[in-house]
């Protein structure tokens, strides 16, 4: 097949050209005082965010994962749904709870106390809990269901009290995973813009990425954005890089459940289990319930930028989606049997990279061209594939390593090659995951705000760009509103493409 | 005149995983040869050499006297039995056979009832419509030598498919077997672990040890008389 080789090469190129575009824009520029400022913001807000997701999601975990309630299922699946929801969206509904006028501070005030600021690193830490806890519990909850049932019951046998069953069965496995679960959290927020952007801001608050922003749109400084997307790389890669070393796959799709269930200490630890959950459940509900009911009585009166915005935003979802499920099952099929490091690494090194990053590469190719404005959403389309497709390559491998090691052989010795291997082997098979990846890249594409805030003037925004405005310019109503409507139209497509391929795959 | 009508394994040497398989011998087309040694020792290896899953290390393997080195595994002459997974479980059961006719599966009416014809004769006439999960093990191993049937080859792999029968219905599928083989023409290996089979189904029994595919020789002699390496894997004083 000649497509992997000449797709390897192509996305490799799409990573790289900006990337050389950035390396050679910001080459011996010697970043200001201002730029290490926003260095070391970008460190320690990502280091303090990813501090507090993880730990705070070990009690969340650990409740979820030995107390059995109804609705338990039910909070699972909302744990993955921050996933998907677009920060701009969380900035709003966290604004409505904790900010200036929110619920919080009406609290305080009413009980004569000060009140507490959103804006600054507080709230984009908070922000950044926020988003990341569900991931983390999810993923520790995967860790506590991957102790072997046949060590549970020697611990039972043997008569172990709590802490014994802390030391010597859930300590291991949370020494093993916290680490990649840290790492992960990190890039995320190292690369984070869109919390940035509202909560953050300000000499003192400034992230590597907001830098990049402001940089490249306000002051036209091209050769600073591409210094300081230089340095944004480096900490990128270097995280990424451990991370992608130390993490198992997240298993998102997984059953969460099994037979033997660990101890269920009762007395003051039920207790501490039970307000553990309810806490967080308030903690993840009372934003997106703000938002609802904030943006309900204002869905018939939207602003007239808003559904031109949803179109576009659809578009681009659809489009981007299609081109990093189509990419991701031919790198995968490709690197199937034996692996193939150079498709290995085109798959992943988007990784390494933010949207603001390849955003001012592509700006810096584009420019002698042609106003970049008018590629505004091309490029959107593009830098969306490329930063879903290490996610999509992750969920197809194990998939593609399945189909080879069970049915290569018999498809080979029947000559099912080709056309008609995929119609009649791989697509049949890998429905379900190919429909559970599209439906993960059209709702990240569907919610991101990066690479569009760089290009976009006002016939190109899409709906989170315009939520991001309307926040910006404190229209809190319409923004809610504007807010429910992306998020009723991510998870739509992420539902209508994961049914698609549940039902293909019956 | 060297090669002919025959399948030859010409000075082979495979490699797996640091595991070496040597040999040198021919088989006739019509013929059944069984292929034993202890586990391990490289049965399916052989036969996966070819069905064209393995590279040679060093030799040749030739049918008619023509190299199969160059011809990918869906080319060569060959239709190969696996242990298991022989049937796509996605698929329909007439699906499955219809892909051993045409890999798009645009069967003609005429290839349909082909399709139908190989059920019936393997018993499984009207099932076609259903999935190999709603087969049981027999049924699933009749529909793939219903394939074998429609596709008749030359040469037909056996790898243990049907080691997870009871007794009575492998002897079945072996009859079976060799009707199949007999109404294309087909010389069969068939890879087995019970020297009842080999007497049953084959003429010639090639055995394996210490790494060499030892040449075919006349099943029951072999069994009668046993060399040492066989008399310790049969467990024969």
């Amino acid at each position: 097949m000649i497509l992997a080789p000449a797709l390897t090469v192509l996305l490799l190129a799409l990573v790289l050209a900006p990337l050389l575009a950035v390396g050679w824009r910001g080459a011996g520029l010697s970043l200001g005082p201002a730029d290490w400022v926003a260095v070391r913001f970008s460190l320690t807000q990502a280091l303090l965010s990813a501090i507090f997701s993880t730990l705070l999601a070990i009690p969340v975990a650990r409740a979820l994962a030995r107390r059995r309630f109804p609705g338990r299922g039910l909070l699972i699946t909302l744990m993955g749904a921050p996933f998907l929801l677009p920060a701009v969206v969380a900035v709003l509904g966290l604004l409505a709870v904790f900010g200036r006028s929110g619920v919080l501070n009406q609290g305080l005030i009413a009980l004569g106390l000060p009140p507490i600021s959103i804006y600054g690193l507080q709230g984009v830490v908070l922000a950044h809990v926020f988003l990341n806890l569900p991931l983390a519990t999810r993923m520790i909850l995967q860790g506590w269901l991957t102790i072997p049932a046949e060590r549970i019951r020697l611990a039972q046998s043997l008569g172990f009290g709590s802490a014994q069953t802390f030391r010597h069965l859930e300590w291991p496995m949370l020494r093993e995973v916290l680490p990649g679960i840290f790492l992960i959290i990190l890039v995320i927020c190292l690369t984070s813009f869109a919390v940035v952007l509202t909560l953050g801001g300000g000499p003192s608050a400034t992230t590597i990425e907001l830098a990049i922003y402001q940089a490249v749109r306000f002051e036209f400084d091209l050769a600073r954005a591409a210094g300081l997307a230089g340095v944004q790389v480096a900490l990128c890669a270097l995280a990424a890089l451990v991370a992608w070393a130390l993490v198992r796959p997240a298993g998102f799709g997984a059953g969460l459940d099994r037979a033997l269930a660990l101890d269920r200490p009762g007395g003051w630890r039920r207790v501490l289990d039970g307000l553990v959950l309810c806490l967080a459940t308030a903690f993840l509900l009372a934003p997106l319930g703000a938002v609802v009911l904030r943006g309900l009585p204002g869905l018939a009166d939207l602003p007239p930028s808003v559904l031109p915005a949803a179109g576009r935003s659809i578009l681009v979802a659809l489009v981007s989606a299609a081109l990093a499920t189509t990419a991701a099952l031919t790198l995968a099929l490709a690197s199937a049997q034996p692996r193939a490091p150079l498709v290995e690494a085109a798959a992943t090194l988007p990784l390494a990279t933010s949207g603001l990053v390849l955003g001012t590469g592509l700006f810096l190719l584009i420019q002698p061209f042609a106003p970049p404005m008018t590629l505004a959403l091309q490029v959107t389309i593009l830098v969306n594939m490329a930063l879903s497709l290490p996610y999509l390559y992750r969920i197809l491998l194990p998939e593609t390593r399945a189909l080879a090691a069970d049915y290569g052989r018999l498809a080979d010795s029947l000559g099912l090659t080709g056309w008609a291997r995929l119609r009649w082997l791989v697509l049949p098979r890998l429905a379900r995951p190919l429909g559970f990846g599209a439906g993960i890249a059209a709702a990240l594409s569907m919610g991101d705000l990066g690479v569009i805030a760089l290009f976009a003037g006002e016939r190109q925004a899409t709906l989170p760009l315009v939520v991001s405005q309307l926040t910006g310019a404190y229209r809190l109503e319409a923004a809610a509103s504007a807010s429910l409507l992306l998020v009723v139209l991510s998870f739509a497509l992420f539902w209508a493409c994961d049914a698609g391929g549940r039902r293909a795959g019956t | 005149m060297p090669g002919g009508d025959v399948l030859e394994l010409d000075h082979l040497m495979l490699e797996q995983g640091g595991f070496r398989l040597s040999g040198h011998w021919t088989a006739n087309p019509g013929e059944r040869i069984a292929v034993m040694g202890p586990s391990g020792s490289g049965k399916s290896t052989l036969l996966s050499a070819i069905a064209g899953f393995l590279a040679l290390q060093f030799g040749a393997i030739r049918w008619e006297g023509r190299d199969m080195d160059s011809m990918a595994p869906g080319q060569r002459p060959v239709t190969i039995l696996f242990q298991d997974q022989n049937l796509f479980p996605h698929l329909t059961v007439a699906q499955n056979l219809g892909l051993g006719m045409r890999s798009d599966l645009r069967l003609s009416p005429d290839q349909r009832a082909q399709v139908e014809r190989a059920l019936e004769r393997v018993g499984l006439g009207g099932l076609g419509t259903r999935r190999p999960a709603q087969l049981s093990g027999g049924q699933a191993s009749r529909a793939a030598l219903a394939r074998a049937l429609l596709r008749a080859r030359p040469i037909l792999l056996l790898d243990e498919p049907f080691a997870a029968l009871g007794p009575a219905l492998r002897q079945e599928m072996l009859e079976l077997v060799g009707e199949v083989a007999a109404s294309t023409g087909a010389l069969v290996i068939l890879v087995t672990h019970d020297p009842d089979d080999a007497l049953s189904f084959a003429e010639r029994t090639a055995f394996i040890a210490e790494g060499v595919v030892q040449p075919p020789v006349p099943t029951a002699r072999l069994m009668a008389n046993p060399p040492p390496a066989v008399q310790d894997y049969l467990g024969r004083k």
